[in-house]
């Protein structure tokens, strides 16, 4: 008689009614267009459904067989960071009039969304220092593919060149984007010794028939890379110099803008997103008003009604898959809205000597373990470049035994690099962030003794 | 009516902050001392000074100037506003699933592997497909991924094929992904009860021909009536039958792809599975395939040990197309349709598919006399009606329609898509509105149907109520301004 769920209100006497309207007798006449050979007829083999109270038991056994962050220190980085979140920030992401809304197709209902995406273009504008940023892109490694097929689009050039310290993951999602589009992928070796690209080991010959330079500071390995120099190294070619930026770290170091990025972009899940095992994250991306027409992604754009109130539009609409369709800059339709708005919260709370004060304590923190860590006789540093939040370490032990045996006293040791590099045996990546305590990284530093 | 707000930047007032973080718990240091000076910021970024009430009444203000699914009915063509339950929500913050890394031991992320390999599971049985990928983190990102795999089975088998068909009646993004995917397009026809043409196909599957991407139901809310004959022509041109599953909330429980012979679908768990739009994003697109595809698909996938009872990430895929995702796509996501099917069951999502089904027609039958109905028959999960009636009599667009329609407190449909439609309305009302629901829509709608013969200008001028007028797109976009500039003193 009732509802069949909770999410599904008409009851069946709405159903009778409604039958009787559209003029057939059951549901199943309306499903008869099916050829009764692809008709199911058993139902789905899925687990019973659950009442709200079994749901949340249930949803409790499982996410109680992980080791989370509020239950253990982590030193995990690698592109993603713990990042202290103001409780701001939640609110505001939570309120359904945000994130149960879709793409602001009807501008004059979606002017909160609109303007929050203003919002937060002029802010990675200001991050970076370029002219023009877009709504968003899914993470940092597919911001790095459109990077490369805008860059080979705005050159003619087929040809990328790639840092090796750039994260290895976002090289691989490079590769898969490249091969079929039969771009072909150059990549640069770092300096074994200070961990950075060398800006003369990429000769200018390499970068003639190139589309772009692709570096990352901090690079993978902590590293702030010398990128004045690499610009410059690229722009002796036609080549374009796309920046790949940790956003935290703008607040203390040099904007890609000003050392004349072409492209910028990078992982924004710092400011203000959850780690969440890897997503959902925030790929954003600058370009120079030059290149703003060959951009991909969604962009807002000022304007005024028809009383001349300011509002806003989703604008250069001519560059997107709905109305370009196979000529269009990129596929991308949804991209990361939430997070971008959890982005501009962020970013709106820390203000800029907030947004100084962490990267400013991530320094502090990171280099503070770094030289602990180098007074262990057992310990060394394979590289000696200046880094910001994250740095390897070499030890004696093997870290997979190393970071078991810290696993048991409530840590998460760094990350093992061999697997991307293999030069790098016995490596690890450790991240500390504003988030890491002195006590916690005095225990990290007593236990790393131990374990020697 | 809340009408148009500052901008945050507007509400600076320089030394104001809403941000308190501790004192530097280890000796604080010169950053010339740590970097060379060049390496450093010249500039603080020009972010707003504000205190934290001005950005939570900030916030706040904007968030009411939106309409969402919270707020209203929200029958937008193609995109399944469905309600986004709250349950969901609360659980992708659990910290056992928001505060884990991607790069910590399997020990540790048992449960959130668990989680991701019987997701796998629940979406193979439901589409009837051997596996799936999860890496996608969109509809269109699970497009190309898509397509990347097929072009790898053809180049397994040095089959160079490089063209795929698409439909008139698809997606923009169909197209697009297969020409970022390094593809050519070529179109085919649509009969005229809204089938693929099946003489144009025959014509169009040729030898270089990889695939033939799908949506059905379509893009018109219509299944297709030739479904196995054109899975015959297209595997027998030696071509692989792509699924676009924006529309799958039509079919669950009832129909399943994979039976059809499809080879490769896409989902969109944003829409099918109940997973909030937030605005544009974060979405998910998972892509699932046949057993003979498999070995093509993004690696690492989550495997289970049965000997150690163990899950563990398999990245030992020599075949596999490599990442599409820096880490593991839109895990947050995936909780919230984990949650959701666990939540319906099998009979749960049948029924929505029902409910969906029946609301559209419903909305279709009522509104068949006063708009047109370009194909008059039996349709899934979404109408499409024609505004050209009111266009040709009275001088009234169907993007008027759609504006008159914001005053009455719902959201537009799709408009002027699909292409194949002149003036097209595309509503898909979904199985979360109740009967009282649809028949105010359906009042809003007959009663600017009456207006575009009585009084035009009401409907024409529209929006009247809503917090701005109607925007000017041509100056935005002829003059852009993508950022905001403070003014000189």
């Amino acid at each position: 008689m009732g509802s069949p769920h909770r999410y599904i209100p008409n009851t069946d006497q709405n159903v009778a009614d409604m039958l009787a309207d559209i003029g057939v007798s059951s549901i199943d006449d309306l499903f008869s267009v099916i050829p009764p050979e692809f008709r199911l007829t058993e139902p789905l083999s899925l687990p019973k459904a659950l009442s709200e109270p079994e749901l949340s038991a249930e949803l409790n056994r499982v996410a109680a067989k992980c080791a989370h962050s509020m239950q253990y220190t982590s030193y995990l980085g690698g592109g993603l960071y713990e990042h202290f979140v103001p409780s701001v920030v939640r609110h505001m992401l939570t309120r359904g009039e945000f994130y149960t809304a879709y793409t602001p197709y009807q501008a004059e209902v979606s002017q909160g969304t609109l303007q929050a995406i203003f919002e937060y273009q002029t802010m990675i504008c200001e991050l970076t220092e370029m002219d023009v940023a877009n709504a968003s892109l899914y993470d940092a490694g597919t911001a790095v593919a459109e990077a490369a097929v805008m860059s080979c689009g705005a050159t003619r050039r087929n040809k990328v060149v790639v840092s090796r310290a750039i994260n290895p993951r976002y090289r691989q999602v490079l590769r898969t984007y490249a091969h079929p589009r039969g771009i072909e992928i150059v990549t640069v070796d770092y300096d074994t010794q200070s961990g950075a690209t060398p800006p003369e080991s990429v000769p200018k010959d390499l970068l003639d028939d190139a589309a772009c330079f692709i570096v990352q500071s901090p690079n993978y390995f902590g590293i702030v890379e010398d990128m004045a120099a690499l610009s410059e190294a690229t722009h002796r070619s036609r080549a374009l110099f796309v920046a790949v930026v940790n956003p935290i770290s703008l607040g203390i170091l040099a904007p890609p803008g000003s050392y004349g990025a072409d492209i910028a972009l990078g992982e924004g899940q710092p400011l203000g997103n959850p780690i969440s095992f890897g997503g959902p994250l925030l790929g954003f991306f600058a370009t120079t008003s030059k290149l703003m027409r060959k951009m991909p992604g969604r962009l807002v754009g000022q304007t005024h009604d028809d009383q001349g109130r300011r509002g806003y539009v989703l604008t250069l609409q001519a560059r997107e898959q709905h109305i370009r369709r196979e000529s269009a800059t990129s596929n991308i339709c949804s991209n990361e809205a939430l997070c971008a708005l959890a982005a501009t919260i962020y970013l709106s709370l820390m203000g800029p000597s907030g947004l100084r004060k962490v990267a400013e304590l991530c320094t502090w923190n990171a280099h503070y373990l770094h030289d602990k860590i180098a007074k262990i006789p057992e310990y060394e540093f394979p590289f000696d470049g200046p880094f910001f939040n994250e740095f390897a370490v070499r030890g004696r032990r093997p870290p997979a035994e190393r970071n078991r045996r810290l696993l048991e006293r409530g840590i998460i040791g760094g990350k093992m690099i061999e697997a991307d590099y293999p030069e790098l045996s016995g490596c690890t990546l450790w991240a500390a962030t504003e988030t890491r305590t002195r006590q916690e990284l005095d225990t990290l530093i007593r236990e790393l003794e131990v374990l020697a | 009516m809340k009408g148009p707000q500052p901008l945050i930047f507007e509400l600076s007032i320089p030394g104001r902050t809403a941000v308190s973080l501790p004192e530097p718990a280890v000796p604080a240091r010169e950053l010339a001392e740590l970097f060379p000076e060049e390496y450093l910021r010249k500039d603080p970024p020009a972010l707003p000074e504000v205190s934290e009430v001005d950005v939570v009444r900030h916030f706040v203000n904007l968030s009411q100037l939106n309409h969402a699914v919270d707020t209203g009915f929200y029958p937008l063509g193609s995109c399944t506003m469905k309600y986004n339950p709250k349950v969901n929500e609360d659980a992708a913050r659990r910290p056992g699933f928001a505060a884990i890394h991607p790069d910590q031991d399997e020990s540790t992320v048992q449960g959130a592997m668990e989680l991701l390999y019987t997701l796998e599971e629940y979406l193979c049985e439901i589409c009837g497909m051997d596996n799936f990928t999860l890496q996608p983190a969109a509809g269109a990102h699970g497009e190309i991924t898509g397509l990347f795999i097929i072009n790898a089975y053809h180049e397994s088998r040095n089959d160079k094929r490089t063209k795929v068909l698409v439909p008139d009646s698809a997606h923009g993004t169909n197209p697009a992904s297969a020409a970022s995917a390094g593809m050519k397009i070529v179109q085919v026809k649509s009969d005229d009860r809204g089938n693929v043409d099946i003489e144009d196909l025959k014509a169009k599957a040729g030898p270089d021909v990889a695939a033939l991407m799908l949506t059905n139901p379509n893009t018109l809310g219509l299944f297709d009536e030739h479904i196995g004959e054109i899975a015959e022509i297209v595997h027998g041109a030696g071509a692989l039958l792509y699924y676009d599953g924006a529309n799958a909330n039509a079919i669950m429980g009832k129909s399943r792809p994979g039976d059809i012979g499809f080879d490769v679908i896409h989902l969109n768990l944003h829409k099918t599975f109940s997973t909030p739009h937030g605005g544009g994003g974060p979405g998910s697109g998972p892509v699932g395939v046949k057993k003979f595809l498999s070995p093509f698909l993004p690696a690492p996938v989550v495997r289970f040990n049965e000997a150690t009872g163990k899950f563990f990430w398999d990245s030992d895929r020599p075949q596999s197309i490599g990442r599409v995702h820096s880490f593991n796509g839109n895990f947050g996501v995936m909780v919230k349709t984990w949650a959701y099917i666990r939540s319906m069951g099998p009979d749960g999502l049948r029924a929505a598919s029902e409910y969906a089904v029946l609301n559209a027609n419903y909305i279709m039958r009522k509104l068949q006399p006063y708009y047109d109905l370009p194909y008059d028959r039996a349709c899934m999960h979404e109408c499409v009606l024609s505004g050209s009636r009111q266009k040709k009599s009275a001088d009234v667009k169907t993007l008027d329609i759609a504006k008159r329609l914001l005053d009455f407190g719902f959201h537009a449909p799709t408009v002027y898509f699909p292409l194949i439609v002149d003036e097209a309305l595309m509503i898909e009302p979904t199985e979360t509105e109740s009967k009282e629901t649809l028949d105010s829509f359906i009042d809003a709608m007959i009663r600017i149907a009456k207006e575009a013969k009585d009084d035009p200008d009401v409907v024409r001028e529209a929006p009247h109520d809503t917090p701005v007028g109607r925007l000017d797109e041509t100056t935005a976009a002829r003059k852009p301004i993508l950022r905001y500039t403070a003014e000189e003193e």
